[in-house]
């Protein structure tokens, strides 16, 4: 049963006039099985927090541990961290030019499962993950996340996310910039993943409105770079209703 | 690209693509090395190649020690010779467009001619070896096909050398030749020379232009039209690594009517002292209605400090065309791309070798030679590995 602990994690980046602190002290652990939402308002540190777990270069870790299982998960490089079972499903997925979605898929793949997947099951597997996520079969032959739409590329992040199947998945505003068909579709794809009972969740979101398809067993409430509150699904009602100003007043320094 | 730098600049900043009114036309062309001056750097067509680098070949300091081997392989049915200064095949092409070209022709004892006759089509491509053993030489290679003649020719530079050569490529009517250069020299050797093709009337040539290797590399792939109706695809693929000045000036002179050409050059660099450029001229003349041309200059930057002069040149005479166009971009290899395949599990070193592999795969498969296909991926795979690793 994979566990993911994070223990009184502070994080910085480098700004103008010296290192600005983010994350100042995060505490939270999410099972494998376990959805967590983590709602905050902008610049409360969200996705640093996302970032910062898979690894990106940006990010200076100053305190504080992240476990996976007892495996130190900040020792580990970009490549280590997710064949060790964290995926990042990112908010703005990067452009690869020259680098088909089919290569790109299977390169990936090979590396996280530790063997090249017999080619004609991977076909299959792949054009099946396709079709439940709407997308079309001549994305396989583009090149990453060129020219897609926003939809297009963050079905295409879900579509890594059921392919690699990891111990813990991290959505990072999965959400943002998708029209309510596009969030249905995706909803599902990250639905058919945590029915698996496999996967551990971690769901970075501004709004409660993706809360109506991927049903959280955990909601956190992030602010000044801290969980400022923690409840079940009814937290999520509250901030539907009264929004993040109780929060922002509270707490944030800037 | 994630970064595309627009036509006409380079990765240190942007240059003026405007050059003097017809540069390339009122350039000097002459068999005679001293019709030229000693150049210093500031010239126009000098500005980029690092002079001191050129063991003298562009100042007349450079002395022949004959310590370069060439060998030739043709099939049956191919003459080839070895002839003296004054035979009547030599310099058909054009002229030397600039000192280092001028000094080979000036300079080379015998030149070595390839025939292939009328109507023949070979089944097997003719090989020339030059293999360098340390020493400096000139060199002058002419290749002539027949008539409704076709060949393949593969030109293999291999070894450590001192090189000014130069080839022509006397094509004739309705005939079909494929050239590939490949500039696969140690990293210590210095190369230049001017490959100039005369394209007869419905004539086919394909040249491709494959530098891997060199200290200096520096070639002008130059096409002219004897007559209407030839047709000239040129392809380029160069991988700079730490170190190496690689320069590709190419130019394209539409002067006869209903002719096409279309250029694709890709590169790739990494390392902090790799040096690319890229020229591409290309005249479409008053005479030349019905022209259609297209070249293309992409070029990858691996790691920080690596610099490419791309500068695409198209100058229209006519508006009686069928089209005319030019794309140069160059695009580094961006931490965020890294970051992003990395978080799928892909280790650094795969990473770049799965964007540089994708990079240059549409090119290799334009270049359509299987045989070559292979050697391609293979020589890359090589680079990548030499200096990832």
């Amino acid at each position: 049963m994979a566990t993911l602990e994070i223990h009184d994690l502070h994080v910085s980046v480098d700004a103008e006039g010296g290192p600005r602190e983010i994350l100042r002290g995060v505490d939270l652990t999410v099972k494998q099985g376990e959805t967590h939402a983590i709602m905050g308002p902008n610049g409360s540190g969200k996705s640093t927090l996302a970032y910062s777990l898979a690894g990106h270069p940006k990010y200076t870790v100053t305190g504080g541990t992240v476990t996976l299982d007892g495996e130190d998960v900040l020792a580990m490089s970009v490549d280590e961290r997710a064949r060790a079972g964290v995926f990042l499903a990112m908010q703005y997925p990067v452009e690869v030019p020259g680098v088909s979605v089919s290569n790109f898929l299977r390169t990936s793949a090979t590396a996280i499962r530790g063997e090249a997947p017999k080619l004609r099951t991977w076909v299959k597997e792949v054009k099946e993950a396709m079709e439940r996520l709407h997308i079309d079969s001549s994305f396989a032959e583009r090149n990453v996340n060129e020219g897609f739409s926003g939809g297009e590329k963050k079905r295409h992040e879900i579509l890594q996310l059921e392919l690699l199947k990891p111990a813990i998945a991290i959505l990072d505003e999965t959400d943002s910039g998708l029209d309510v068909d596009a969030l249905r579709v995706v909803s599902e794809g990250v639905n058919r993943v945590r029915e698996s009972g496999q996967v551990g969740t971690l769901l970075i979101t501004h709004y409660t409105r993706i809360l109506r398809y991927i049903k959280p067993d955990h909601v956190h409430v992030f602010a000044a770079g801290r969980i400022a509150e923690s409840g079940g699904p009814e937290l999520a009602d509250k901030l539907e209703e009264e929004g993040y100003e109780e929060y922002v007043k509270g707490g944030a320094s800037e | 690209m994630a970064e595309t730098i627009p036509a006409g600049s380079t990765t240190d900043g942007v240059i003026q693509v405007g050059q003097p009114t017809d540069a390339r036309v009122s350039a000097p062309a002459s068999y005679d090395v001293a019709d030229f001056p000693v150049p210093h750097g500031r010239e126009e067509d000098w500005r980029f190649t690092p002079l001191e680098r050129l063991r003298g070949l562009h100042d007349g300091t450079a002395v022949a020690d004959g310590g370069v081997k060439v060998e030739v392989t043709a099939p049956a049915g191919v003459t080839v010779e070895t002839v003296g200064r004054d035979d009547a095949r030599l310099g058909k092409a054009g002229k030397p467009v600039d000192r280092v070209a001028a000094q080979a022709y000036s300079s080379f004892e015998k030149a070595s001619v390839v025939s292939v006759p009328k109507e023949t089509v070979l089944t097997e491509p003719v090989r020339i070896a030059v293999h360098g053993e340390g020493g400096t030489a000139f060199g002058h290679q002419v290749i002539e096909i027949g008539a409704f003649a076709e060949a393949v020719v593969v030109i293999d530079h291999t070894g450590d050398a001192t090189v000014a050569a130069n080839v022509e490529y006397l094509i004739g009517d309705g005939a079909k030749l494929t050239v590939v250069s490949v500039q696969d020299w140690d990293d210590t050797a210095v190369h230049a020379g001017q490959h100039t093709a005369l394209v007869g009337r419905d004539a086919t040539f394909k040249s491709v232009v494959v530098t891997f290797g060199g200290d200096l590399v520096r070639l002008h792939p130059r096409v002219v039209y004897g007559a209407p109706g030839g047709e000239a695809e040129l392809y380029g693929l160069y991988f700079t690594d730490n170190g190496q000045h690689q320069e590709h000036r190419l130019f394209i002179d539409h002067d006869t009517p209903h002719c096409r050409s279309n250029v694709a050059y890709k590169g790739a660099l990494q390392g902090a002292e790799a040096h690319a450029v890229w020229i591409g001229d290309v005249l479409i003349r008053a005479a030349a209605e019905g022209t259609d041309t297209y070249e293309l200059n992409r070029n990858l930057v691996l790691t920080d400090g690596a610099r490419v002069d791309s500068v695409p040149n198209l100058e229209i005479e006519t508006g009686e065309i069928v089209g005319a166009g030019h794309a140069s971009a160059t695009g580094r290899f961006e931490d965020e791309q890294l970051f992003y395949l990395m978080a799928r599990g892909i280790p650094a070193d795969e990473a770049r070798r799965l964007v540089v592999r994708g990079f240059f795969a549409e090119l290799v498969q334009q270049i359509g030679l299987p045989e070559l296909e292979e050697r391609l991926i293979a020589k890359i795979e090589a680079e990548l590995e030499a200096s990832v690793g």
